[in-house]
């Protein structure tokens, strides 16, 4: 085997103690989590999967809504970098009792906590932990506001697959207003150069949404043959109000990537979805395991993601 | 020089056994290229070749100044059994290598590991030593720097010694 010299990493630095959203961010702080990821992954080919990078450091998981595969990628991600990791979950714990967010999470933070992975209900939520706390803070999705690491996760997988971002055009589809994935993808791939193209029912994609520099549209079939990323969100059923969605059959019908709209698409067309899927109702089951799909390749890069998310603000941490 | 330095890291090596050769990145990697074209040329036909980020296993993270870029490891080899030679540019304290050998470790057992490095400067912090050198520095300052400059990389080969920045 031979190997090449690479020249030397440019000269990017990364300073920030949290990451709370990616509209915070520059075009090049993406970049540079993008490619600390990359090394990131190689960590995960190894026979023994761990780096003593995080060593003595702990990474408390405090999640106030329901979550399995940001929760696990989490754990999996601080595990692999040798940080201990303790999970914190509303149910059974003194939020019940009345405990507010901000006392909770100084408790947690006086037993001497490094890191808080935090998902909670409002919108905003991290961002005020991360003024409360002198630990780092990592948002790992707050209302509809932001979840910034699936965000990058995504620019990830889009990035592996076509060597690029900018100047390709991404659809988004369906619950775009309750939709935090949404916003952080909107604001990383606008940043990095993409077309995003938001497509929905106008109850579920206001032209607001325009201001951010999305295209919005609500005829799917009018762009579905023009994009090279069809990203498709998740119906969320307990966030939606009725009178915003008027039926499961019609969304499908309309908006819905069934084998019908699937035959449309551009031949190298990459399908990808958050998850959890609603098989049959947003995403029909043999397209979400059909060879297109970048689903599952989203769920390995969110690990290598993580991990260099943690290690980068832990990083900045020491500094600071 | 480097010829010379070759010329030893060639006594220490049969060249009908097969090794591995493994440097540190950035510049270790580049010298590794170069020893590794250089041996081959001397009739050495079983060279396996990785390259080592050891950015993870460094215990003094937070000195090192800007938040350093992780790169990639690639040791697609198996460097089980085999001796190793690991190559750096310049040696000083020791904790560089300290972590390539943590690194190492994770990635298999080797016959035996050695040390190569282009500038031995002094001033080490562990027990680690070199088994081919280039060119041994004494009494350089703590607080000065030894920059290697190679033509890969810097666009010329040189070495010099600077107050640290």
């Amino acid at each position: 085997m031979t190997v090449v010299a690479q020249p030397p990493p440019p000269a990017a630095r990364w300073t920030r103690k949290h990451l709370l959203s990616l509209e915070d961010l520059s075009a090049d702080e993406i970049r540079f989590i993008l490619d600390t990821a990359d090394s990131f992954k190689e960590v995960s080919t190894r026979s023994i999967k761990k780096v003593p990078a995080l060593r003595g450091r702990v990474m408390v998981n405090a999640f106030f809504e329901d979550s399995t595969r940001t929760r696990t990628s989490f754990s999996l991600a601080a595990s692999r970098l040798s940080a201990d990791i303790i999970d914190f979950s509303e149910k059974g714990s003194s939020v019940s009792k009345g405990e507010t967010l901000i006392d909770t999470a100084r408790n947690i933070e006086a037993m001497g906590v490094d890191i808080i992975v935090i998902r909670h209900p409002a919108a905003g939520a991290a961002e005020l932990l991360s003024r409360t706390v002198s630990c780092s803070v990592v948002n790992a999705g707050d209302g509809a506001h932001e979840h910034p690491t699936q965000g990058l996760l995504d620019l990830y997988t889009i990035r592996e697959r076509f060597g690029k971002i900018a100047g390709l055009r991404v659809a988004i589809v369906g619950d775009i207003i309750n939709s935090r994935v949404a916003r952080s993808n909107l604001w990383g791939l606008t940043k990095l150069g993409a077309e995003v193209i938001l497509v929905g029912p106008p109850t579920l994609v206001p032209r607001a949404f325009e201001k951010l520099g999305a295209q919005v549209v609500h005829d799917f079939d009018s762009v579905i043959g023009t994009v090279d990323v069809v990203n498709m969100l998740r119906i969320q059923f307990e966030r939606i109000k009725s009178s915003q969605f008027p039926s499961v059959r019609e969304f499908t019908r309309f908006f819905g990537l069934t084998s019908d709209r699937f035959l449309k698409c551009k031949p190298d067309v990459f399908v990808m979805h958050p998850g959890p899927m609603n098989r049959g109702l947003e995403i029909s089951s043999h397209i979400a395991d059909g060879p297109q799909s970048g689903i599952l390749t989203q769920v390995t890069n969110g690990l290598a993601v993580r991990m260099g998310v943690l290690f980068l603000v832990t990083q900045a941490q020491q500094a600071g | 020089m480097v010829e010379h330095w070759v010329d030893r890291i060639a006594a220490g090596f049969p060249s009908r056994e097969p090794f591995n050769l493994v440097g540190i990145r950035t510049r270790g990697e580049v010298l590794a290229e170069r020893i590794t074209h250089l041996l081959r040329s001397r009739g050495y036909g079983q060279i396996g070749r990785g390259v080592l980020d050891i950015t993870l296993y460094r215990d003094d993270l937070s000195e090192i100044g800007p938040r350093p870029m992780v790169r990639p490891t690639r040791l697609d080899i198996s460097i089980n059994g085999k001796p190793l030679l690991l190559v750096d540019d310049v040696l000083f304290t020791g904790r560089s290598v300290r972590s390539a050998l943590d690194a190492l470790a994770d990635f298999g057992r080797p016959g035996a590991i050695r040390l190569a490095v282009l500038v031995d400067r002094g001033g080490r912090e562990l027990p680690i030593q070199p088994d081919f050198v280039g060119l041994t520095l004494t009494d350089v300052p703590r607080d000065h720097r030894v920059n290697v400059r190679l033509k890969e990389t810097d666009g010329k080969d040189e070495i010099s010694v600077e107050p640290r920045a």
